[in-house]
């Protein structure tokens, strides 16, 4: 587990903190830019991200006149956790040097932690609009984070192991193979990832109609720089998940330990190619369908969840399946 | 050490003599308080002297003459006497502050030591007599702790209530005691443990023992459908001795269900891992679901309580499972788990009653709809009882998270077990375990989010001041655990250790030699956490952030009314409130479990009469179990009620007829 502290992990690690960091916001600004170009529009450029981060960062924050310390340091809390999480997941090289200081329920618990803070910071102020959006939020987690689970069982009894660089390994390796449970849970895993991050037709990121907001409710009363924060956090969040769709469902490509520079850089192309298929593919799907109802989310999630429990029963069945 | 816990037991009695006395006192009252804190380190101090020592017994010549009472100080029992005087001695130092405001200080104050002895002595009991005995007085003294007030309107029920189940609680126990001792009981020595290890039962005795023990230490833990009494009478309790029956004594009731279970009966059968599985994973997700639907903080509480009953519960069918397939090091990371979880609810259910037990001293309020913006009233209260929450619903870096993740290494450990029972019961507990989780967390967002953020709801609420030092210390240290527990859980698996290897035979991997502290339960392939370089990261990540954010972007920061979309409503009434908030969850869970309905009424345009919005929800455990026995309780009375009223001629005749039968039956019996 521990390795020496070799020079090429410390490279990997540092790229890539920085690399889900600096890229975050891009690939909203893509998936922005896909959905505009759908409905026939110009959209914002794709570096409206990163302008739109700039200007929160400089304005001065409005705060509420009974915010609490809480909601000041809850932004910072939410970015650290969100962040964290995402420089767990081995995106184009396994060689992470303290992956295994958390595995993938570490990781899951991680943004369940994020959330939490999330959902207590909307209910600061004591405005009703924070409070609706967390009070939905909370019903969201409480069937997507389970399903997320199942989903992480599911794969750790195929690949016999938690870990996320083993489960790379494995999955990557010919061994792996084609399975009904794995199938079960991609789909699983893109309903909560759609979920999760906010998205139609669980919620709508760009809504301005107020009772359909869930998560903009909640950050609502957020301003400045604050607000800088929580939105960078929720760009990490998606990049973090389309990345662990790759890692886990299509892992080809990804550079294990001790492959030379060539091949990391290749896997880091890689990445960028699945990180830019799986960005079209969330605007395409999300110009597609409309947005539910809030009480037919459950349903939704419900039947991820159901997915990832069959994928687990499965998998105790038959070890093969 | 066993002569040492004996005087500890001994000294807490006679507090408790004394306690009757000086109980008016002030002065008095703090110090029996103080004195039971210091037996209670004590204690602690001798559990964890002891964990890794030989087995040490004991005699007294008290009790049944021919048996006495014996004493045994072995590795699980140490464990448990560590969390008893840990539990003790905070609730203790708590209760040196808390106590200045109870109104009936002669009704509480002398039953705290009695009730900490009680506990003590069920742990180190080595036979029947001296377990069934310390159980009762366990009960009894903690059923006159819930009638401290009973002036106030539901606690006699409550007592009552949990009156009844702790008798049936101790019969069950007592009929498993006797089929454990089988016909050899009667010589001397026959209901000694040692007697009960001894001797092999026969399958069918077996199971039965195994389903008395579990109905008689589940009831006392809070299965379901067991649990009715807990939610009545913890919160019924002034507030540190809430901590203990939560957090201390459904400890003790699990300690009682690993010892009849794993030591006394030895290798189970798998069916019994089934039940356990089957009945813990059903626990953890009702009781989180009761809670939800609850808006009273200390009863919300006691409802968690049976949740992290299941989730031990789930953990120790696991085990029952990995051994009676002879996996040793798959039962000993379940056990492991499970009695991780066991040390974690305690210490964060005792932090969070604490909390709630110092709300209700500043607001004089447990229902949190009358609460609300405490955290400016009370900021160190409102980051204690955080830390609390976070911790109990389970995420990292706290330590709830360590067991819940060992419970899940356990879960996909063994898919290939033999039998198809546990190939279904062991991932639906999976399922029921990751619902838990993540239903305690949106209930935790309510508790902390309604009870301490927002707008106050009451005056109570917004003229709240913060609680004393002896409680803050108390829940500070706490907290501290909690944190502790969670980023060096190697130290808290090591020290169990010993306890896996001397019911199981086998223990997980020592863990503190390990570089950067991370935990290993099986191999580092396998999986691995560290919670220390976890917490660091988000530690540094989110201080250099603010850091660099306010160095290089904007540090302004102007304050103004709440936004709300343009529409602020000055009013507290507007806030969502605890109700409001568990709806979405109660539409979604509680349509088909407690068959909740809502009906609005909407009056009329023009009509200036209120709209109405009614719930009604309905306890499928109390309706599908208890009500019929209550009623058929209460109809043969009625029935029986004319016989008060008869002639004394009548009367005869039924001793008459009484007679007539007996000899009958005598008669036809020859």
């Amino acid at each position: 587990m521990i390795r020496d502290l070799l020079l090429p992990d410390m490279l990997i690690e540092g790229v890539q903190m920085a690399s889900v960091l600096l890229l975050a916001p891009l690939l909203t600004g893509l998936v922005r830019k896909v959905k505009a170009r759908l409905q026939r529009r110009q959209g914002p450029p794709l570096m409206q991200p990163y302008r739109d981060l700039r200007r929160l960062l400089g304005k001065e924050v409005v705060l509420a006149d009974n915010a609490s310390w809480l909601f000041r340091v809850a932004p910072y809390m939410i970015f650290a956790v969100t962040w964290v999480a995402a420089s767990l997941i081995p995106t184009f090289a396994t060689g992470l040097l303290f992956s295994w200081s958390g595995d993938l329920i570490a990781i899951t618990a991680l943004l369940g932690s994020a959330r939490f803070m999330q959902a207590l910071a909307g209910m600061d102020i004591g405005t009703s609009f924070g409070g609706i959006g967390s009070s939905r939020e909370v019903m969201i987690a409480s069937l997507a984070e389970p399903a997320m689970l199942m989903i992480v069982l599911t794969v750790a009894l195929v690949a016999g192991s938690t870990q996320l660089s083993t489960i790379a390994v494995f999955l990557a390796s010919p061994e792996a193979g084609l399975r009904v449970s794995l199938a079960l849970a991609l789909i699983a895993f893109i309903i909560v990832a759609l979920a999760e991050n906010a998205r139609i037709p669980v919620d709508n990121p760009a809504t301005h109609l107020e009772l359909t907001m869930v998560h903009e409710a909640m950050v609502l009363e957020y301003s400045g720089r604050h607000l800088a924060m929580i939105d960078l956090a929720s760009f990490l969040k998606l990049l973090l998940y389309i990345s662990l769709i790759g890692c886990l469902f299509f892992p080809f490509g990804i550079a294990q330990t001790g492959s030379g520079l060539q091949h990391h850089l290749v896997a880091l192309a890689l990445w960028l190619v699945k990180l830019t298929i799986g960005g079209v593919f969330l605007g395409v799907f999300e110009m597609s369908i409309a947005k539910m109802r809030v009480f037919r989310v459950p349903n939704f999630l419900g039947a991820a969840f159901m997915l990832g429990l069959l994928g687990v029963l499965l998998l105790f069945v038959s070890q093969g399946m | 050490m066993i002569e040492a816990a004996a005087y500890c037991v001994a000294a807490l009695l006679a507090l408790a003599a004394l306690g009757v006395g000086v109980a008016r006192y002030g002065p008095g009252r703090s110090t029996i308080y103080a004195a039971s804190a210091l037996v209670c380190v004590a204690l602690m101090w001798i559990g964890i002297a002891s964990l890794g020592a030989d087995a040490a017994r004991m005699k007294l010549p008290l009790g049944l003459p021919w048996i006495g009472v014996n004493f045994r100080l072995d590795a699980l029992a140490a464990a448990f006497l560590a969390l008893v005087g840990l539990g003790g001695a905070s609730a203790s130092v708590y209760a040196i502050g808390y106590g200045r405001h109870e109104s009936e200080p002669g009704r509480v104050v002398p039953f705290v030591p009695a009730f900490l002895a009680g506990m003590t002595l069920v742990v180190l009991a080595d036979d029947a007599f001296a377990f069934l005995f310390a159980w009762e007085l366990m009960s009894l003294s903690s059923w006159a702790l819930v009638m401290a007030h009973h002036r106030e309107e539901g606690n006699a029920h409550a007592a009552y209530v949990y009156l009844i189940m702790a008798v049936f609680s101790g019969l069950t126990l007592l009929l498993a005691f006797g089929l454990l001792a089988g016909p050899q009981g009667s010589s001397p020595g026959g209901f000694t443990f040692a007697a009960f290890r001894a001797s092999p039962l026969p399958p069918a005795t077996v199971a039965i023992v195994f389903v008395l023990a579990m109905i008689g230490t589940g009831s006392k833990a809070g299965l379901v459908p067991l649990h009715v009494w807990l939610p009545l009478a913890h919160p019924a309790a002034p507030s540190h001795v809430s901590a203990l029956m939560s957090g201390v004594m459904t400890k003790v009731a699990i300690y009682g269900f690993i010892r009849i279970v794993f030591d006394l009966l030895g290798t189970p059968s798998w069916w019994s891992a089934v039940v356990v599985l089957v009945v813990g994973g059903v626990t953890s997700v009702m009781g989180v679901l009761y809670a939800l639907m609850e808006h009273d903080l200390k009863r919300l509480l006691a409802y968690h309580t049976v949740e992290n009953i299941g989730i031990i519960f789930i953990g120790l069918g696991l085990a029952m499972a990995f051994w009676a397939n002879g996996l040793a090091a798959g039962a000993a990371l379940a056990l492991t788990a499970a009695l991780f979880h066991v040390f974690n609810h305690s210490v964060f259910k005792s932090l969070l009653f604490f909390g709630s037990g110092a709300v209700l001293t500043a607001t004089g309020e447990r229902d949190m709809e009358h609460l609300g913006g405490l955290i400016h009233r009370m900021p160190k209260t409102a980051f204690a009882f955080l830390v609390g929450c976070v911790a109990i619903s389970a995420l990292p870096p706290l330590n709830g998270f360590v067991s819940e993740w060992l419970t899940f290494q356990a879960i996909v450990l063994h898919p290939d077990l033999p039998q198809w029972g546990l190939k279904v019961a062991i991932p639906a507990d999976g399922a029921l375990l990751a619902l838990s989780a993540a239903l305690a967390a949106a209930c935790f967002v309510k508790a902390f989010g309604v009870s301490f953020l927002g707008r106050p709801r009451t005056t109570q609420a917004a003229q709240a001041r913060e609680v004393d030092a002896f409680s803050l210390a108390s829940m500070f240290t706490l907290a501290a655990i909690c944190l502790l527990a969670g980023v060096l859980p190697g130290a808290v698996i090591d020290a169990l250790a010993p306890v896996t290897q001397a019911l199981v035979g086998a223990h997980m991997p020592t863990q503190m030699d390990r570089a950067w502290l991370s935990i290993v339960p099986i191999a580092e392939a396998r999986s691995s956490y560290d919670g220390l370089l976890i917490f660091f990261f988000i530690a540094v990540s989110a201080w250099a952030t603010a850091l660099a954010v306010h160095r290089f972007a904007s540090h302004r920061l102007r304050r103004g009314p709440a936004w709300d979309c343009g529409f602020p409503d000055p009013s507290p009434a507007t806030q969502y409130t605890a109700g409001s908030f568990a709806q979405p969850i109660r539409r979604v869970f509680g349509t088909v479990v407690f068959g909740s309905r809502e009906t609005v009424t909407m009056p009329p345009p023009g009509d200036t009469a209120p709209a109405r919005i009614e719930k009604h929800i309905h306890d499928p455990a109390w309706e599908t179990f208890y009500a019929p026995v209550a009623a058929a309780v209460g109809g043969t009375a009625d029935w029986m009620n004319v016989l008060q009223f008869l002639t004394i001629r009548r009367y005869l005749a039924f001793v008459f007829v009484a007679l007539i039968m007996l000899l009958l039956v005598l008669a036809l019996w020859q």
